[in-house]
């Protein structure tokens, strides 16, 4: 069930350059019911910034009620919520949308995460999920540069983790899909910027992929029709999807991205 | 005693509160968050002959204090709307005002002939701000001629009131409202959005796909505002305001324009909870400002002897 919150920020900190990772605890988390769900944050008590931005889960804690979001502090509504701090309260509405499935991949077997830029965090809660499932997992993380890195280590913690970066400031120099070429696994979870995810839907048409989308939003909760993708099986017709109720996670091929 | 009933044509309403059209699609979203029942009407999605997809993406785009959107109308067709739709919110006791779009006059008449049978719709809301394709695009509503004929042509076939609403991208808002009036129109309800345009920073390009989109949110409130002060005054049929309301005091300042009810649009979007947070607070508001009832505050901007014209007639 999707809740209307005010939660308590237990932490906030700069990760990264303009990364920030914001801790809060409230009863909604315990509504989560897969990785890769998001909220929809209300940065400002007034009507500017007028709507609320979309923020993926990046980890949660159901016994503590706590869950994480990691956020690039970029725009108008992401630099009023850089500025908060523990013991303020935040209006969050959540959990919204379909996470990634992680009964796609059996114990025993691999799962390869591809996360670029910002894509990254609800790929960490699902290497969680995965590993203590008994799940192999991969991790290839695509950042702009060497000071926009952030949770290498973490995902080291969970399995093999290469890095690129655009630039080559740090680890190897490139695109994500230039380390995927040379990798095995039985099945991709992956997030980031579409023309990333374009690329894995054409090269790995012959695998099981499961990509996280990202649109402009209104409501985050399907009423609006503000984020909707077409139905790949439709492409000249009127079946689509709403990125925010039906996805942000979709199967690969079955929406046109 | 209820501060906040209202009758209008074909409703009557247990407040005045209503969502607005596309803000609030079907209702099945916000239905997972209060029950509807507390609602005074519902303006559901515009819905035209045949199902649309609408724009391509990105269809919004935030502004200071508002929000451009070019959904183009996506809806699931007349079919759907009569056969899933609506049967849905019957289970609510809530009246519906079914919102009618098209390309083409015949289109609205057609929607408004089949879609006003339905049993929990009590009126229609005539979108004018479609563009007609016979004029090559110029909307319905921003021709009086125009607005008033295809007024006429929906009044003829529809079984319940009809409400015009109209676009606020006309020079003479009053003029529209009469020639509506002279068609026939039962209401008006306004405004729809302000065409608005957002470039994006770093390419240069807009941010809507569309290019163009309508403003709406609390930054179009005191352009509605006039124009209902305007209009109240020349016509002698009620109006539903809308445009920015985001609680009770903007309720009130409706209501002293000129309205006598009134929709609640982007605002659902910041807070789901909003309409029902608004009903609340009304009768307490009013209590302080020493109404008995809500009517009371219709028109009261501009009227001399304690009269509307809605109110005279
Ligand atoms: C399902 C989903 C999950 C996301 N998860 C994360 C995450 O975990 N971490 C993270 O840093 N970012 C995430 N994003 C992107 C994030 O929503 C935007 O970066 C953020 O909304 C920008 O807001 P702003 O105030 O910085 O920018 P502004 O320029 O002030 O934003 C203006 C408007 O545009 C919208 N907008 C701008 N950029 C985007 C974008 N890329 N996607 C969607 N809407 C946008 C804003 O929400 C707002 O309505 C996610 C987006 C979606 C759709
Ligand atoms: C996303 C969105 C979709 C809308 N869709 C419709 C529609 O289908 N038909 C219509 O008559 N008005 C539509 N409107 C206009 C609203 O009903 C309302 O007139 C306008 O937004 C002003 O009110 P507000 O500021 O409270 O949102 C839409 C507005 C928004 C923001
Ligand atoms: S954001 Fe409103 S339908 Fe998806």
């Amino acid at each position: 069930m999707i809740r209307k919150e005010l939660c308590k920020i237990i932490s906030q900190q700069e990760i990264a350059a303009d990364i920030y990772e914001l801790t809060v605890q409230g009863e909604l988390v315990d509504q989560i019911s897969a990785p890769g769900q998001f909220v929809h944050i209300r940065v400002s008590n007034g009507w500017d910034p007028l709507l609320r931005r979309p923020i993926s889960i990046s980890s949660f804690d159901k016994k503590q009620l706590s869950m994480t979001m990691i956020y690039r502090k970029e725009g108008k509504g992401t630099s009023i919520l850089a500025e908060s701090g523990p013991g303020e309260l935040i209006d969050i509405l959540g959990p919204l949308g379909n996470g990634f499935p992680v009964n796609e991949v059996s114990s025993g077997e691999t799962a390869l995460l591809v996360g670029g830029g910002i894509g990254v965090p609800p790929l960490y809660e699902l290497s969680n999920q995965l590993v203590a499932k008994g799940v192999k997992v991969i991790h290839v993380l695509g950042f702009q540069t060497e000071a926009a890195v952030f949770y290498e280590k973490e995902f080291l913690n969970n399995g093999e983790t290469y890095v690129t970066t655009v630039d080559g400031s740090y680890a190897r120099q490139g695109f994500v899909t230039d380390v995927m070429k040379d990798l095995q696994f039985d099945c991709i979870y992956t997030c980031g910027p579409t023309p990333m995810l374009k690329a894995i839907e054409q090269s790995y048409s012959n695998k099981k992929v499961f990509l996280s989308l990202e649109e402009r939003m209104g409501c985050g909760i399907g009423a609006c029709f503000a984020c909707v993708c077409k139905s790949a099986d439709d492409p000249t017709g009127v079946s689509y999807k709403k990125v925010c109720s039906d996805g942000p996670v979709f199967r690969a091929g079955e929406v046109l991205i | 005693m209820s501060r906040l009933n209202i009758e209008l044509p074909g409703l009557t309403l247990r407040n005045p509160i209503m969502p607005a059209s596309g803000c609030f699609g079907f209702g099945r979203e916000y239905s997972k968050f209060y029950d509807l029942s507390v609602l005074g009407a519902i303006m559901i999605k515009a819905t035209t002959l045949e199902p649309r997809f609408g724009n391509p993406t990105p269809r919004v785009a935030e502004t200071t204090a508002g929000m451009l959107n070019a959904i183009g109308l996506q809806n699931p067709g007349l079919e759907k709307v009569l056969g899933e739709e609506l049967p849905w919110l019957s289970q609510y006791d809530v009246p519906i005002i079914a919102n009618v779009a098209g390309s083409l006059e015949e289109d609205y008449v057609e929607v408004a002939r089949r879609i006003s049978k339905a049993p929990n719709v009590h009126a229609l809301e005539l979108n004018i701000s479609c563009p007609n394709v016979k004029t090559g695009g110029i909307a319905f509503g921003t021709i009086p001629e125009v607005a008033k004929q295809l007024t006429r042509k929906v009044k003829e076939v529809s079984e319940v009131p009809v409400y015009v609403k109209l676009s606020p991208n006309v020079t003479n808002i009053v003029e529209m409202a009469k020639a509506v009036e002279a068609g026939g129109a039962d209401g008006l309800t306004m405004i729809n959005t302000l065409v608005g345009m957002r470039l994006d920073l770093k390419t240069g390009n807009p941010i809507l796909a569309n290019r163009t989109g309508g403003l709406s949110g609390p930054a179009i409130k005191p352009v509605a505002i006039r124009m209902i002060y305007e209009v109240s005054q020349a016509v002698s049929i009620p109006i539903i305001g809308m445009g920015g309301i985001e609680s009770a005091a903007d309720v009130i300042e409706y209501f002293y324009a000129g309205a006598s009810a009134v929709a609640v649009g982007t605002a659902n979007f910041v807070d789901p909870f909003v309409c029902p947070t608004i009903i609340k607070e009304l009768p307490d508001l009013l209590e302080k400002l020493g109404f008995e009832h809500i009517n009371e505050c219709t028109g009261r901007s501009w009227k001399k002897d304690g009269q509307l014209a809605y109110h005279r007639a």
